[in-house]
């Protein structure tokens, strides 16, 4: 059980982190690769990513399950892939929209990438909920969970920059990640459920974020 | 128990930290004294002015009657662009002369489009010599276009403008627009960082769209690395021939698409009475500027029929797919 959702925080810091640096080659071929261009990208991601961390720990609250947790996956999986669809014809009616190319990217930032990372985001807080058992353990469990999570966003940084954008064309990353999405979702699906009694007798609720 | 005794603390504290100390202030004040007054290298150069702006490093530095501009602190040898000052016209650069070899095909361009300010070379040269001419230079960084004016004699007039843009939006902008130019350049590719989204298929036909039929396309790109294959592949594969212009003695590479806005068919075959024709009357307009029209033209006749020398295999350069920083270090 911790294993697994330690790997699954891990991907999820992964491809988040991942997601962000395809965001600035998304964005580029509209809104330039100015200083201002990343400001907006990492304005939404941050931004998405608070409220995630909020829905996530509310989610939590109410019968959490490792199925539920799964679904978190797949739904964002969901809103991902098709980027590769609308990415294109969204930045085209903002382009025409907006002359100024902060707002532009801003907007088309907003309008690309929040919804799939406000879904990220609620992983976090969620794994939490899963893996603590007493109030007691809560930040240590909480201090784990993002030491796995944040060094997936920085293996995600690095792979991505360094390897992937080499390899492969960014609709195709964005596919992997969604097929990355997709295959952990039915890990927590199918092998998580039989273990988790403990989440089920916990009184304790902790905050996730701090 | 420490907390009781802070001094105990102190004492070691401050003679661990004497040392790095006194170096910081000497590196402040020789950063403080750098900046302030010109300092004298050991090549006899000296530094003009110095600054940090958003996209990289300017200097500026003078050596005997050459100003330049580096865009980078670690190979302060490699300059963006030189002027001259005792003969500010004369063209130091062979890739900016190679450029200039682009009037060969269009003699007498109305409106012109410049990607990448640098010292301002090109765009001064062309409105001396097209003082009616529409010239408009993209130049994305603030700082660069301060520097030009203030050191390189830039001045912006209502013909000679600069528009402080991402190319990649102005292209994009322009073509809504539906603007026509008879000469574009593209230099934006110089300094230690190219901007991807400037290298791309996608990119060049945008450019593409931006040419009147006559219209010359010129780009001073990359001769070596795996870059020079993928960005001649990506090149071939939007305008099909190109002319492959390289420096005769420096690592340069100009491609100029005559007709770029053509259909590779339709252009007209490079004649070559008329080609030298052409450079014949552009000599004496271009010899204050140093520019050797005449090889030059010699130079682009022998590229027509000479066969690509380049793995044709490398992938062209995409939105999708332009990790041109990464390949440039292969």
């Amino acid at each position: 059980m911790i294993p697994i959702i330690h790997l699954l925080a891990f991907c999820g810091g992964f491809i988040i982190m991942s997601f962000e640096l395809l965001g600035g080659r998304i964005l580029a071929p509209y809104f330039g690769s100015g200083v201002y261009v990343w400001g907006s990208i990492i304005t939404i991601f941050m931004l998405s990513l608070a409220i995630g961390y909020l829905l996530g720990g509310r989610l939590s609250v109410k019968n959490p399950s490792p199925r539920k947790f799964a679904g978190i996956f797949a739904i964002s999986a969901i809103f991902l892939y098709p980027m590769i669809l609308y990415a294109q014809p969204v930045m085209e009616f903002i382009f025409l929209q907006i002359e100024d190319p902060r707002y532009g990217s801003l907007t088309a930032a907003a309008f690309l990438f929040m919804v799939p990372t406000i879904i990220l985001g609620m992983i976090s807080p969620y794994s939490v909920r899963l893996l603590v058992d007493n109030v007691e353990e809560s930040g240590k469990v909480a201090g784990a969970l993002y030491f796995t999570s944040t060094l997936g966003s920085a293996i995600g940084t690095l792979v991505t920059s360094f390897y992937f954008v080499l390899w492969f064309e960014v609709d195709t990353i964005i596919t992997i990640l969604t097929l990355i999405l997709l295959s952990i979702g039915l890990i927590a699906w199918f092998f998580a459920p039989g273990q988790l009694g403990a989440s089920k007798n916990s009184a304790a609720n902790p905050s996730p974020g701090a | 128990m420490s907390l009781l005794k802070p001094s105990s603390i102190h004492i070691p504290a401050d003679k661990r930290f004497a040392q790095p100390l006194k170096s910081f202030w000497a590196l402040l004040t020789t950063l403080l004294v750098t900046s302030v007054a010109p300092s004298v290298l050991a090549a006899g150069k000296t530094v003009i002015h110095e600054e940090r702006s958003l996209y990289t490093s300017i200097l500026v530095q003078q050596q005997r009657d050459l100003l330049c501009l580096n865009f980078t602190l670690k190979r302060a040898d490699s300059s963006q662009s030189c002027m001259d000052v005792k003969n500010p016209q004369r063209m130091v650069f062979a890739y900016t002369r190679m450029a200039m070899s682009g009037l060969l095909f269009n003699p007498n361009p109305k409106h012109i489009m410049i990607v990448g300010l640098g010292g301002g070379t090109l765009p001064v040269a062309l409105t001396e010599i097209f003082p009616e001419a529409e010239i408009q230079t993209v130049e994305i960084d603030p700082a660069v276009i301060g520097v030009a004016k203030r050191f390189f004699n830039f001045t912006e007039t209502a013909n000679n403008t600069i528009i402080q843009q991402d190319a990649r939006v102005f292209a994009k902008r322009a073509a809504l627009q539906k603007q026509q130019f008879d000469l574009i350049i593209l230099d934006a590719f110089n300094g230690d960082y190219i901007p991807e989204h400037l290298m791309t298929q996608e990119f060049l036909t945008e450019v593409q769209s931006l040419l009147t039929p006559d219209g010359v396309l010129v780009a001073n790109t990359f001769a070596s690395s795996d870059l020079y294959a993928h960005e001649s592949n990506t090149y071939k594969e939007v305008f099909g021939n190109f002319i492959n212009l390289k420096g005769r003695d420096s690592g340069n590479r100009v491609v100029i698409v005559p007709q770029g806005a053509l259909n590779p068919k339709q252009r007209r075959p490079i004649s070559k009475d008329l080609l030298l024709a052409q450079a014949d009357a552009l000599t004496p307009i271009l010899s204050p500027y140093a520019v050797p029209i005449k090889r030059l033209a010699k130079d682009i006749l022998k590229t027509i029929n000479a066969p690509t020398d380049w793995d044709e295999s490398k992938r062209p350069l995409t939105d999708q797919y332009s990790p041109a920083n990464l390949l440039r270090s292969q």
